[in-house]
């Protein structure tokens, strides 16, 4: 279509009236302590929105018009109000994704989740094996989320979602997991580990390989039934070396442009990989709300505007990837005008070990609501 | 389904629409699919579908330039494959 205006990336860049959709974390209660867990979650924050803040919450967000909400924690379904805040989301036109181990996802719970309209349900699972699964989310873990899928399948929920995070201990197992999305009439989705959270202690433990990501890069190619929530971006610079086209997606860093983080306490973060001060725009309960903080902070008007390439600038497929993922950077103590740690080309490597070296602060999350004692599971780092 | 210009459209009542600086945005309900409406004109057009007899009449009073409506009825050729636009006796035929 022939148009004046400039492409839609370059327009997203700049910003839209509100959200395309955004990550609402209900609390920070979880009953496991998953080593990677973005949010650092394990005991509730006592500040966390009551119900009544949070059914306004949804008011404010289906009068801007958010058609959806990624709905986590922490696991969300440990609230005792998460069923009237859910329903009270899909009655009202903004429409729910929820993520969960499973582990409350009872057959009742099933029958009444099958009958709630624009609902998705994700549940989340790490390995195909206890083995595998249960060293990265916790023991008897496994058992727990496959039950929930079974569930699921009973009611017949149809086309609910099964989410890996990639790590280089199951990236083996993607057509497995495959076959078990099938198997149960459900969607798998994949997506990229970040070092947020806890997992800025495991990042270094679980990453993919550089021979892995190929590996990842290739398969996402040939199943593009697969969803992936555009995380996988930074893989794009493989594109000026093998000639494949780009993976599906916008390929851009839609932090605080296209999507945020809502917190379970009301605060706005630029997305779920930065909970940290550095990135927090404001609260909803703030003179304004949310719309305000989405609008007029300083914060989201400083990523709305346009990004140096910095170190990147020299390389060919700087178009391609972006430069990467801003919160692995940050989180790895790398320049965030720089390449991403999983720079396919390996040019964030010399970075990387410089940070290894020492001399190089590396941020720590702002804020850690493990229960003592809980982390430790042992990784061993597979080469 | 194929698509068929000179049939009445109208945008799917399972779709919302939302203005933005680029056009619009529009989500489908059942899909769960976003689609980017990338021109202020196509959102106008395809608001515009329900008041004409065909979505060849909608593009000939809404589009100006002659020479774009070709471009414009690609479009919501388009967007009838993805469900944003579709018949306007669509659910009447399906229960029927």
């Amino acid at each position: 279509m022939t148009t004046k205006t400039p492409p839609l990336a370059e327009q997203l860049k700049s910003g839209l009236d509100a959200p395309i959709c955004l990550t609402w974390e209900l609390t920070y209660a979880c009953n496991l302590a998953c080593v990677h867990c973005l949010s650092g979650s394990g005991r509730r924050d006592p500040r966390e929105l009551r119900t009544a803040e949070a059914k306004d919450l949804v008011d404010q967000l289906a009068e801007l018009q958010v058609f959806y909400v990624n709905i986590g924690g922490g696991e969300p379904m440990l609230r005792t109000d998460f069923f009237e805040i859910v329903e009270h989301s899909v009655t009202n036109g903004v429409g729910v994704k929820f993520s969960t181990n499973g582990t409350y996802l009872d057959r009742a719970a099933a029958e009444r989740l099958v009958e709630l309209p624009y609902l998705d349900v994700q549940i989340s699972l790490d390995g195909m094996t206890p083995e595998v699964n249960d060293a990265v989310r916790g023991e008897g873990s496994h058992a727990k989320a496959l039950e929930a899928m079974g569930h699921l399948r009973d009611v017949g929920f149809e086309d609910f979602k099964i989410s890996i995070v990639c790590t280089r201990h199951n990236v083996d197992q993607l057509d497995e997991f495959k076959a078990l999305a099938d198997d149960h009439g459900a969607q798998l989705r994949i997506t990229r580990l970040r070092p947020s959270g806890r997992g800025v202690d495991s990042y270094h433990d679980l990453r993919l390989t550089n021979t892995q990501q190929r590996q990842v890069f290739r398969w996402i190619l040939d199943h593009p039934e697969v969803l992936t929530g555009d995380s996988f971006f930074h893989l794009n610079a493989l594109m000026t070396e093998t000639g494949d086209p780009n993976l599906p997606g916008l390929n851009l860093c839609g932090a605080g442009r296209v999507v945020c983080l809502i917190d379970p306490v009301g605060d706005v973060y630029a997305c779920p990989f930065v909970i940290h001060d550095e990135f927090l725009a404001g609260n909803v309960r703030d003179a304004g709300g949310f719309a305000r903080v989405w609008r007029e902070s300083a914060l989201f008007t400083e990523l709305r505007q346009p990004a140096s390439a910095g170190a990147c600038a020299s390389c060919g497929s700087y178009d391609a990837c972006q430069g990467g993922c801003m919160a692995t950077k940050f989180f790895t103590g790398l320049p965030l005008d720089g390449p991403d740690p999983d720079c396919i080309h390996g040019h964030a490597d010399e970075a990387l070990a410089a940070v290894a070296a020492g001399g190089v602060l590396v941020p720590r999350p702002s804020q850690d609501h493990s229960r003592p004692g809980t982390v430790g599971v042992a990784l061993t780092r597979k080469r | 389904m194929t698509f068929d210009a000179g049939g009445a459209h109208r945008l799917s009542p399972r779709v919302g629409l939302r203005p933005e600086p680029f056009g619009a945005l529009a989500y489908h309900y059942d899909t769960r699919r976003l689609v980017f409406l990338k021109d202020p004109l196509l959102v106008e057009l395809v608001e515009a579908l329900v008041h004409h007899p065909s979505a060849r009449a909608a593009v000939d009073r809404v589009v100006a330039d002659a020479a774009r409506r070709p471009s414009f009825l690609a479009a919501l050729a388009s967007l009838a494959g993805s469900g944003v636009v579709e018949p306007q006796h669509a659910t009447l035929r399906e229960t029927a």
